[in-house]
């Protein structure tokens, strides 16, 4: 999945009453890409998810395996932002929670080319994909300036 | 452009309409369920017009499949035809924009009878409306009581959060591009199993609404799910086949085609020379492109262009302006190779011509070689069918060439 020369991965944080206190005390924060990694912990909390992590020298990777077989990575830079999202499934995630502030920006790039098919929303500082077919959905979404120094955009999958 | 294309479906419907009364005068001594039918002297009439155009009025659509289907109050003659139905092989369940539906459908209720609404999501957005009953006529087939799905219902209007938190709503002719969608891939309903199960292994597409403003996630048999209407045929209930031809490089405004139902159950539907690509759970193969193997690949006659890969991995630059598509300098040639899970391989030929020359000509709407990225797989939309005879085999139904899933051209 991803290159590097340090990799280490650890079946860690399905800490069940850290994730219940979580809950208790806040409301999830409905943001991801673009904001600080703890906005992660809602993201777990919200898909009822396990979480694995994969770190390399660049970033680090917490990908949430929601139990109706939805897979969300979501790609952290070493500052702590999340600077990458994808998603796979037979449905999709809550995308206004995995995408953020930049929901809007993706239902509105997303009605600009008319006929089916999959789409590509490439716009100042953000990048959209999605593709498949029912029963196969998939999708990543990034933002270029955001990236880590040596962080190709083809890795955020 | 569009108002003679609209002429042109309405003598269709016409004809379908004559073709559906005759065939259900005609009778059949088909055998329902195995998918499998003996020919008889009785075979209904299986091919239904296809064409593809601009689609329905006020909407511009480059390389969509159209056809009519007609739907039916269960067990009345009470019955309309909508036109304009894109043919998808890339979903199950028919589905109609409610403005295009005069015709008052029953509702199907739950066991607490309330309602049953879906959430229904394609890749480019969701469809939000209640599930109907109707029986379904095509060319002479008749499927009957099959769950469809309206589409924008006036009667439920409250799109709960979790659906419109996936994305844009399609739930307008203008969103939609269609009157409605034809989904004839290859499952038998638009979820499966994971819809009936409870609890939060269940994908969530199906909604209990009490009232039109109180809707709540649940489950639903299979048997209530949306319905690939063709497995649900008393006869050539095992897959369908899209016959369209070939267009020149440059493109044509429309070309005319089949949809014909059934494979080998009839002597217009066999498989002929056809090679046959199983399919993995998720209803996807293996491309091969320059050496590399790209999983999740998928043909599609819902998708309105070949869309693979990238720029970097094909050196086709996307058009200025769009990046949607691909605009090569001058039309490029390639091939790539369709491995089934059944260890078939099967090499694709196929061009790429520069998608704003193409799309810069306001007459055409049908092209071979319109050309997008898609990182990461192969969707083989619309442009694969176009001189090709394209098979699609329903799960679990049996054809002279093994049990569906599978794709075959």
């Amino acid at each position: 999945m991803t290159t590097g020369t340090f990799r280490r991965r650890t079946v860690a944080l399905p800490l069940i009453a850290l994730l219940l206190l979580v809950m208790a005390l806040t409301r999830p924060a409905f943001a991801t890409l673009g904001e600080n990694v703890a906005t992660v912990q809602s993201d777990q909390a919200h898909m009822r998810a396990n979480i694995r992590m994969t770190r390399t020298t660049a970033y680090t990777t917490h990908e949430l395996q929601s139990p109706n077989g939805t897979v969300v990575r979501e790609f952290v830079s070493p500052a702590g932002t999340v600077f990458g999202v994808s998603w796979q499934g037979q449905s999709l995630p809550d995308l206004r929670q995995v995408l953020g502030k930049y929901f809007d920006q993706y239902v509105q790039g997303m009605q600009k080319r008319a006929g089916h098919g999959p789409r590509i929303i490439q716009e100042q500082g953000l990048v959209v994909q999605v593709a498949g077919h029912q029963r196969s959905l998939s999708g990543r979404a990034y933002l270029p300036e955001m990236l880590p120094t040596g962080v190709r955009a083809e890795e955020v999958r | 452009m569009s108002a003679r294309h609209s002429r042109n479906l309405t003598a269709i419907a016409t004809l379908v309409g004559l073709l559906v009364l005759a065939g259900c005068g005609g009778g059949s001594s088909s055998t329902p369920g195995n998918g499998l039918t003996a020919t008889s002297a009785t075979s209904v009439q299986n091919v239904q017009p296809l064409v593809v155009n601009s689609g329905p009025p006020g909407v511009v659509y480059v390389n969509g499949a159209f056809t009519s289907v007609t739907v039916c109050v269960p067990g009345s003659s009470s019955c309309q035809t909508i036109d304009n139905v894109l043919v998808d092989t890339g979903s199950m369940g028919l589905r109609i924009v409610s403005s295009a539906l005069s015709l008052a459908l029953p509702q199907q209720n739950d066991g607490s009878n309330s309602p049953i609404v879906e959430c229904n999501q394609f890749i480019d957005g969701f469809t939000w409306g209640p599930l109907r009953m109707a029986d379904v006529k095509m060319a002479g087939e008749q499927a009957k009581s099959v769950p469809i799905q309206v589409i924008g219902d006036p009667a439920f209007t409250t799109i709960p959060n979790a659906c419109s938190s996936t994305g844009p709503s399609e739930d307008t002719v203008q969103t939609l591009g269609a009157n409605g969608i034809l989904g004839v891939g290859p499952f038998r309903q638009d979820c499966g199993l994971a819809c009936s199960i409870g609890g939060s292994v269940n994908p969530g597409f199906y909604y209990s609404c009490p009232s039109a403003s109180s809707c709540a996630q649940t489950t639903v048999t299979l048997a209530q799910q949306a319905q690939n209407p063709v497995w649900m045929f008393a006869s050539d209930n095992n897959g369908v086949i899209l016959e369209l031809p070939t267009v020149p490089a440059s493109g044509a405004p429309s070309v005319s085609g089949s949809l014909v139902f059934g494979i080998g159950t009839q002597a217009n539907n066999g498989l002929g020379s056809a090679q046959v690509l199983a399919l993995d759970a998720n209803g996807n193969f293996t491309t091969v492109f320059n050496g590399q193997p790209h999983s999740g690949s998928f043909i599609d006659s819902g998708s309105n262009g070949l869309f693979f890969l990238d720029s970097a991995t094909t050196g086709l630059p996307t058009c200025s302006g769009n990046n949607q598509f691909y605009c090569p300098a001058s039309t490029q040639n390639l091939s790539a190779t369709n491995q089934g899970t059944n260890g078939v391989n099967s090499t694709v030929s196929f061009s790429v011509a520069n998608a704003n020359t193409l799309l810069g000509n306001a007459s055409d709407f049908v092209f071979s070689n319109l050309a997008g990225p898609n990182p990461g797989s192969f969707d083989w939309g619309l442009p694969f069918f176009l001189g090709r005879n394209v098979f699609t085999a329903i799960e679990s139904q049996g054809t002279p060439a093994g049990t569906g899933p599978y794709f075959a051209y």
